[in-house]
Order: structure tokens, then C-alpha cells, then sequence
């Protein structure tokens, strides 16, 4: 499979990354160089093979339903680039 | 009086519990060599000079007092994908600009407990993704090696050479050092140097498909992935979350052992790091590996492989051959397929992780016309072209009507891949001997990697394979080739027995000896 122009232009979109026409040309080469790599995958036989989900056979760890953590606002919005009051501040979502 | 800075870390230790030196003494050491010449490097991109001296301060208070931890008094580089409380950390990405945490990793939490001391945040390629550490916002690092020319110049018999070496032929021969600047391997590339370099007596450093390894190869240090899930991922800046592990890079497997186990912890912070006490790795060193059976892997023979990479495989064979081992070869009948599946895999995971990056919660923040507008500026231009390129493929390869044919695909190839391991490991392989590497260091902007992503990720096509199947492997150097660059060895073990590798690596250290750069600088 290989992409074209277009359809890198919606994936940059989708992986909310502006590109310019030359990026997206210059992208395409690159991803198509990639995905022709990857091809070679289709010659293996993975008829009734599992797919990975994990790479170590562990359960996974649960613990106590309780508060170990918390309280530090502060410290969570210290290194946005705008705040006020404890929040985040972006541009107008709703008009 | 001898440089402090050529000590290993168990020399050092030796030397601080003795009081023959303090650590503060050691730390200035370190500082001085870091001031004086990091610029040729480049593998600092932060360096913590107060913090650094206070530590030292209270290692020595804790000498003095006869206590201190296993690490009591290091200085160590820490990579700068670790999150360290109030210092920079950026994983070298604009997107992270004048990120500093208000955390601190597990793994930089456990060495601190153990007494270490911070001497500064070390460069990578950005997220981790890179061979060269190329990619990094902050620039290339420079590998302390460096390309040799030998000339061999005849001279009449009857000279009685006092200078240099004189063969019986009577021929005399002098090293040049070539001037090109050669690339450390990445993405640990920073961590690498710096130990090569004697910039910090040892590194921290995170390996997703071959980044402590490749770069240890590439720079005569000794690197280890352990096995997923012995060393907790909390606090660090995650790129392929099921393959990111940590490990050290240290001047020789001693070291590694020490460090690896302060890094490792059982850790309820991270639901994948295994409940597993950790074993004292520096016991393992000097056990003999008589009887041993040794895997050799024929599908590690690639086409186009140098000559010399064969030939120190070969050496490294003969050796663990001396030392009573017993050479099996074995079949991985799937590993051509490992690095493919890793490019779908790993992209696809980092464009999970990365989707982060939004200029809302911390780091750059690009203005836009509207609140999508300012994620794509602020993406645009905080990543750079390799994190771009990974984050399209990954999400190309999990959009609509592709999940199937790429990531599900991937995911069952993996399982094929750890397979093929198991069943060596099965029938009673107790490790696999493979070079680390195809090739050695190449040159810093080398023509053909740069014009072609693929060829730059091949780097990776011998240490992929372990990440795949979580297991553990160590990059140990082996010998030089013929323009006088280090070349490494790798030894993959069974989960969880990186004691077997530490014993095994010890090996072949003993029989190829230890390998410094000439210093330039």
C-alpha cells in the first residue's frame, strides 16, 4: 500500500500537524519509502497466531480503591504556558 | 595525582568508602572535565553544578559517618528523558521547551537513594527516535572516537627506531587521527559519550529498539536492556510504551551490574514493572560459564554485513569456546520480520503517547486562529522532521480500514518473534551471542542516512529483535576494526537473567580487554 499527497495531507490533520504543501511532498516520499519496508510482513503466515498484548506474561497489578495521591494543582498547571486560578487556559472552544 | 575521572565506579567506590578521596573531590573532577570540554561533545545539554556539589556534600557527611548507599558519592549523566525534579527535561524536544517537573522518576529517585550525585541532563535524539542522535533539538553529539589511519613507512635496517614501534620487517608505523566528526549511535548518544569521554563514571539510558546498545557498541562502553518490566518507566517521557525499557551505560560490565542494580525496583507506580526482587547483579561476575550452552542465531549473518563484524563474532565464539562454554547453533526463524513490525509498532505507540504535545498542559505554545489552529502550529513546530515522520506513520497505520492490515498484522509477528526465542530458550540455550551492531560508528551527517530513513533505522536490525520479546540484552565491546573504532558484541538472555548476561559479558571482556578513545580534546 502507499499514500499519496492527499490522503497525507488528512493524516497530518488527524495527528494534528500542520503541514505545508512541501512537507506534505516531501512526507510522502518518506512514508512511502517506510510502508514499502514494512510490506515484507505480508509474507508471513499469521493463520491462527495471537496478537501480542503483552510482552511479559504478568497480571496486571491492582491495588486498593483509595487516595494515595493528590492536592498539588499547583504543581500540575506550573509548567502550562497560560493558567489562571489553577486552570488551563486555551483558545475559545465554544462560540 | 592520578585523574579522578579514569576511575570506574567500582574503583571509585573503593577509593570513597577508603577516604582516600571525597566526593566532593571526585564531583569537581567530573565538573572541570564537563566545563573544559562538553563543547566538543556536545553531550550535556544541562549541567547541574550546585546541585551536583550539594549531593557531594552529603555523600561526604554520610562517609564520614561510615553509612552511605550503593552508590554513595557517583557522579552519574542522567538522560534527559528521565524527569528530574526542577531540571530540565525536554526528551531534547522543542515541544517540551522550559519543561522542568515537579517529580522525579523512579529510576533517578532510586539512584539518588542510593547516594549518587546528578551532574547534569544528557542529550538524545528527540523522544528517543534516532540511531544518531541527529535528531535532537539541541544538536548532534560527537563521538569521542575517532577514524585512525595507519602509515607504514619502511626505513632502512640499520635504524634503531626509539620512537614508535619498530617491526621486525623494519617497517614503522604511525596512527593518524582522522579529523571527521563521527556520530555516538542514538538514541542514548549523550549518555554514551559522556562515559567514553570520562564526562560522568556512568550513564542512565533507555533502549526501545537498540538505544542503550547501539550506542554503547559505537563507543567501546557496555550497555544493557534489561528484561520489560525490571526497571520502572514512571517519570519517564514515554515513546512505545510495551517496548521502553532503562538500563545503564557504564565503562565496563562491573559497572553496568552496580548500576543496573540501584535502577531496578519493584514499583507500584508502574503496573508493568514486575514484582520481582532484585538480584545482586555484581555477584554473577566471575562465575565461570563452563558448560553453558551458547546460541548462534544463523539468521544474524545479513547480507552486506562487513567482514569484521563476521570476524568478531567469530572471535567472541572462540572465546566463550575457551572458556568451556558449549556453541549450539540455533535457528530465529522470524528475525528479518522484527524491525518491520517494530516500524509499525513502535510509530503507532508514539503517536498514542505524543498526542500529549498540545501546547495546553506544558511546554511550547504556538498561537493559532482557533484552538485546533494552535495544536497543529504549536505541533508544526515544536516536533522535529523524524518525530513528524514517526507520529504520521503511526497514526496512518491505526486509522480507519489500516488497524487490521498493520498494527494487528504487527502484533501477531511479535508474537512469532518472542516465540522463535522461546523455543531456543526451550531446548536449553542458555544465551545468544550476536554482533551489536552492522556496522560501526559512521560519520556525523553521513550522505546515504540521510536520504533514506530506512537505511538509518538498519542500524537497529540486531537489537530490535529483543525489544520485540521484552527479554534482556548487553552490548559489551569486543575488539576494534581496521580504522581503529570499537566494535560490540551482544548477548540476549532469558527474562529476567541478566545475571547470566553480566557473568557471560564478563567473559568477553576478560579475553578482549577494555578500549578508550585517544583523547583529542
Amino acid at each position: 500500500m502507499s499514500v499519496d499527497l492527499q490522503t497525507v495531507k488528512r493524516v497530518a490533520h488527524l495527528a494534528r500537524i500542520a503541514v505545508t504543501d512541501e512537507d506534505a511532498e516531501r512526507m510522502t516520499g518518506e512514508l512511502n519509502a517506510i510502508l514499502g519496508f514494512v510490506e515484507q510482513l505480508n509474507e508471513v503466515d499469521v493463520t491462527g497466531v495471537e496478537p501480542m498484548t503483552s510482552v511479559t506474561p504478568m497480571e496486571m497489578k491492582k491495588r486498593p480503591d483509595v487516595v494515595t495521591d493528590g492536592g498539588k494543582a499547583g504543581d500540575i498547571v506550573a509548567n502550562a504556558p497560560a493558567t489562571d486560578e489553577n486552570f488551563f487556559l486555551v483558545p475559545k472552544v465554544v462560540e | 595525582m592520578t585523574d579522578l575521572t579514569r576511575l570506574t565506579i567500582a574503583e571509585a567506590r573503593e577509593k570513597l568508602r577508603g577516604k582516600e578521596i571525597s566526593a566532593s573531590e571526585l564531583t569537581d573532577a567530573y565538573l572541570g572535565a564537563i566545563d573544559a570540554s562538553n563543547q566538543a561533545f556536545n553531550a550535556y545539554v544541562a549541567v547541574t553544578h550546585d546541585k551536583a556539589r550539594e549531593m557531594a556534600k552529603a555523600s561526604d557527611a554520610k562517609l564520614g559517618r561510615g553509612e552511605g548507599g550503593a552508590l554513595e558519592g557517583i557522579p552519574l549523566g542522567i538522560k534527559d528523558l528521565f524527569g528530574t525534579e526542577g531540571v530540565h527535561t525536554q526528551a531534547c524536544s522543542h515541544v517540551l521547551d522550559g519543561f522542568k517537573p515537579h517529580y522525579e522518576s523512579t529510576v533517578t529517585a532510586n539512584l539518588w537513594a542510593d547516594g549518587a550525585v546528578m551532574l547534569g541532563k544528557l542529550n538524545m535524539d528527540e523522544f528517543a527516535m534516532g540511531s544518531s542522535n541527529e535528531t535532537s533539538y539541541y544538536g548532534p553529539v560527537v563521538n569521542p572516537w575517532r577514524r585512525s589511519r595507519v602509515d607504514t613507512a619502511v626505513i632502512p635496517t640499520t635504524h634503531q627506531g626509539d620512537g614508535g614501534f619498530v617491526s621486525p620487517g623494519g617497517a614503522s608505523k604511525t596512527r593518524t587521527l582522522d579529523n571527521a566528526q563521527l556520530v555516538p549511535g542514538g538514541s542514548s548518544g549523550g549518555s554514551a559519550t559522556a562515559v567514553s569521554a570520562w564526562l560522568c563514571a556512568g550513564a542512565t539510558a533507555t533502549d526501545t529498539g537498540g538505544s542503550i546498545r547501539q550506542p554503547a557498541a559505537f563507543t567501546g562502553t557496555v550497555g544493557i536492556k534489561p528484561t520489560y518490566g525490571r526497571v520502572s518507566r514512571w517519570g519517564v517521557v514515554a515513546f512505545a510504551s510495551s517496548l521502553d525499557q532503562a538500563g545503564p551505560i557504564a565503562r565496563d560490565v562491573r559497572d553496568s551490574a552496580i548500576m543496573l542494580k540501584s535502577m531496578a525496583s519493584a514499583d507500584p507506580k508502574d503496573t508493568t514493572s514486575a514484582d520481582l526482587p532484585v538480584p545482586d547483579y555484581e555477584a554473577a561476575i566471575g562465575r565461570p560459564v563452563r558448560g553453558m550452552k551458547i546460541g548462534i542465531p544463523k539468521e544474524y549473518r545479513v547480507d552486506g554485513m562487513p567482514e569484521e563484524i563476521e570476524a568478531l563474532w567469530q572471535k567472541g565464539i572462540a572465546w566463550l569456546k575457551d572458556a568451556g562454554a558449549e556453541i549450539v547453533d540455533i535457528s530465529l526463524p522470524h528475525t528479518k520480520y522484527a524491525l518491520p513490525a517494530y516500524y509499525i509498532v513502535a510509530p503507532a505507540e508514539a503517536s498514542s503517547n505524543l498526542a500529549r504535545y498540545d501546547g495546553v498542559r506544558y511546554g511550547l505554545r504556538v498561537p493559532g486562529k482557533d484552538i485546533t489552529d494552535m495544536y497543529e502550529q504549536t505541533r508544526a513546530a515544536g516536533f522535529g522532521r523524524e518525530v513528524k515522520r514517526r507520529v504520521m506513520i503511526g497514526t496512518y497505520v491505526l486509522s480507519a480500514g489500516y488497524y487490521d492490515a498493520y498494527y494487528l498484522r504487527a502484533q501477531k509477528v511479535r508474537t512469532l518473534i518472542k516465540r522463535d526465542f522461546e523455543n531456543a530458550f526451550a531446548a536449553g540455550i542458555d544465551v545468544i551471542l550476536t554482533p551489536a551492531t552492522p556496522s560501526a560508528a559512521f560519520g556525523i551527517a553521513d550522505q546515504d542516512m540521510n536520504a533514506d530513513p530506512v537505511k538509518m533505522y538498519l542500524n537497529d536490525i540486531f537489537t530490535v529483535t529483543v525489544n520485540m520479546a521484552g527479554l534482556p540484552g548487553i552490548a559489551v565491546p569486543a575488539g576494534l576494526d581496521a580504522r581503529g573504532l570499537p566494535l560490540g558484541l551482544q548477548l540476549i538472555g532469558r527474562p529476567f537473567d541478566e545475571e547470566t548476561l553480566f557473568q557471560t559479558a564478563y567473559v568477553i571482556e576478560q579475553a578482549a580487554g577494555r578500549f578508550e578513545p585517544e583523547k583529542w580534546w
